[in-house]
């Protein structure tokens, strides 16, 4: 499995109601709530993005409320994944839940900057900046993880296991 | 093996002797819990993988919280899927309007949740039941639909912040001034992954609001749990009211963590939460003159009866500033039907509040309260991040129901000493 595209960069911290506000959770149609992804911290992002795109962020990714919502909207968008230093820990559960691609990388994520082109390769954890030509290595997730990715969810996994 | 308190839970709903940190296992639910927002998204998960029934139908709760009384039309048709789901399955812990409450004050309050436990909800504040020293933790939509057909939830083992308490708060200070104090010692990442156990002399005198507040306030210091021993004001507190016998686990004498953080309650002042941040914490005395508003006093985090009495004292028989809108908001319908018997009400609308059926509405920019560009709200809530309350350019100072109420009658942020 890979990723390839350009790169949006956003700070430490970024919270899920910048993600997804909570004034458009009154529906649970994934394409509806993509609408306004990342509106409260970058409101171009979704006119921008493109499938494979990459965002790139600081410690605490995804901190603040459980709401699924939140990666279920930056995966609807098409963004190919999220490199970040750290990531909160429910964002973090939700995004491997949901088979959202997300990769921890402190030097990555401080070295990689807006619009470069950025390729991944997530079998072996390689991230590489085309642009700079520098290569990163993230780590990759336990065995336990990456079954359940690999069943393509959590619930998809539970049934197999069935 | 010497474990902590968390640990000791996660071991025995795991079937197993002894756990480590760091250690993935599989742990027995005793409640799972959703709300109108997660649960819609958890019942279209839990239908599309084709499961049939749910696990055990008294240990599962949904409550009707954040946009109730249906805030829209959208909102009407979230919360009509919750209730079709409850009914079809027989979900005997389903609150509806009427019968509801904003979910982590109505869920101890009716002995849903006790000692012991091991608790998943989709909603990021569920660590609040730490309070009575369960292991209860946030997760998303898909774990809530898992969790309903299974009984069964994976976790990796925390490790541990030990979170030592001595002294007695002092007046005007309560569990908010602690849990902003101490978030803003670690920073809103600085649990991340972690539980937070507290511990020490200083907890006796804590009472259960306060408990409750600081533990549903670990997440924002990114907290797996927050967790209080069972001590007498647990079992007090329990008695009469835990549907289920409590069940009492202490942290091994000898038990590991990570790093210790030490509090002298009685040196703590009322403090602030300055946007855009929970850490941005500043001692209310040193804000000078910051003009609110909008006041909020509710929210699960301080929308309890000794919110609401701590609000009364200072309101009673005085006005709300000009130019300040004042919502309180009592967390469940016990606790507002208290308010009206004790005349707290009457008196909340005589100094020119106005009071709400419970919901979690205004904290998270829902509706009961948006504030518009450039506006400032106090808010007893959790969260001060960019929009929270309404528009991108509005600002939350978060805040005990003390100098919330006190920010009320002066129009800008106040000890609650001054008034």
């Amino acid at each position: 499995m890979n990723a390839k595209g350009k790169v949006f960069k956003y700070p430490d911290n970024v919270d899920t109601d910048v993600i997804i506000p909570a004034r458009y959770l009154n529906t649970s149609n994934a394409k509806e709530l993509a609408l306004h992804c990342m509106e409260d911290i970058d409101a171009d992002f979704v006119k921008k993005v493109s499938a494979g795109d990459i965002i790139v962020a600081g410690w605490n990714f995804g901190c603040g409320s459980s709401r699924e919502h939140a990666p279920l909207v930056i995966k609807t968008c098409g963004t190919g994944c999220v490199i970040a230093k750290s990531f909160a820990r429910i964002f973090y559960r939700n995004a491997i839940n949901i088979g959202l691609p997300i990769l921890e990388c402190p030097e990555a994520a401080e070295e990689i900057a807006a619009g470069d082109n950025v390729s991944i390769d997530f079998d072996t954890g390689v991230i590489t900046d085309i642009t700079t030509d520098k290569v990163y290595h993230a780590q990759p997730f336990p065995p336990f993880i990456q079954n359940i990715i690999k069943n393509g969810g959590l619930l998809a996994s539970l049934k197999k296991e069935k | 093996m010497s474990m902590t308190m968390t640990q000791k839970i996660l071991a025995a709903h795991a079937g197993q002797s002894s756990v480590t940190a760091g250690q993935l296992i599989n742990a027995k639910l005793d409640i799972v819990l959703g709300n109108d927002i997660t649960t819609p998204v958890a019942v279209n998960e839990f239908k599309k993988a084709g499961f049939d029934g749910v696990f055990d139908k008294d240990h599962i709760a949904i409550v009707l919280d954040h946009f109730v009384p249906n805030k829209d039309i959208k909102a009407a048709e979230q919360s009509k899927q919750c209730r079709e789901f409850a009914c079809l399955h027989c979900i005997s812990h389903f609150y509806d309007v009427g019968k509801m409450g904003i979910e982590h004050a109505l869920l101890p309050e009716q002995g849903i949740v006790t000692a012991g436990d091991c608790i998943i909800g989709a909603d990021s504040h569920t660590c609040t039941y730490g309070a009575l020293g369960a292991f209860s933790t946030g997760v998303g939509s898909t774990d809530m639909a898992a969790g309903m057909a299974t009984g069964e939830a994976w976790f990796k083992v925390p490790s541990a912040i030990k979170v030592e308490l001595s002294g007695k708060l002092k007046k005007n200070c309560s569990g908010k001034d602690v849990i902003l104090t101490l978030i803003g010692m670690i920073g809103v990442d600085g649990a991340l992954y972690k539980s937070l156990e507290f511990t020490g002399e200083g907890v006796a005198a804590l009472s259960m609001d306060d408990r409750l507040c600081i533990c549903n306030m670990a997440i924002e210091a990114g907290a797996k749990n927050g967790i209080f021993p069972v001590d007498e004001v647990t079992l007090k507190y329990l008695e009469g009211r835990s549907e289920r016998k409590p069940i009492i686990y202490e942290a091994d004498p000898d038990a590991v963590y990570e790093s210790t953080v030490k509090i002298d309650l009685s040196t703590l002042c009322p403090t602030v939460a300055c946007p855009h941040l929970p850490e941005n914490t500043r001692p209310a005395s040193e804000l000078g003159d910051i003009k609110i508003q909008q006041v909020v006093i509710g929210s699960c985090t301080n929308g309890r009866m000794e919110d609401m009495e701590t609000a009364y004292k200072i309101l009673k028989d005085k006005k709300v500033a000009d130019g300040v809108r004042c919502i309180i908001i009592p967390a469940t319908m016990q606790i507002m039907r208290e308010c009206v018997e004790r005349g707290y009400v009457t008196a909340f609308i005589d100094a020119g509040a106005v009071v709400s059926t419970p919901t979690c509405g205004p904290c998270l920019g829902g509706y009961m309260g948006i504030l518009a560009e450039g506006e400032r709200c106090v808010a007893t809530t959790n969260r001060n991040f960019v929009g929270r309350m309404g528009h991108v350019k509005s600002e939350v100072y978060l805040a005990s129901p003390a100098t919330a109420a006190a920010s009320a009658l002066t129009g800008y942020i106040t000890e609650p000493e001054e008034v």
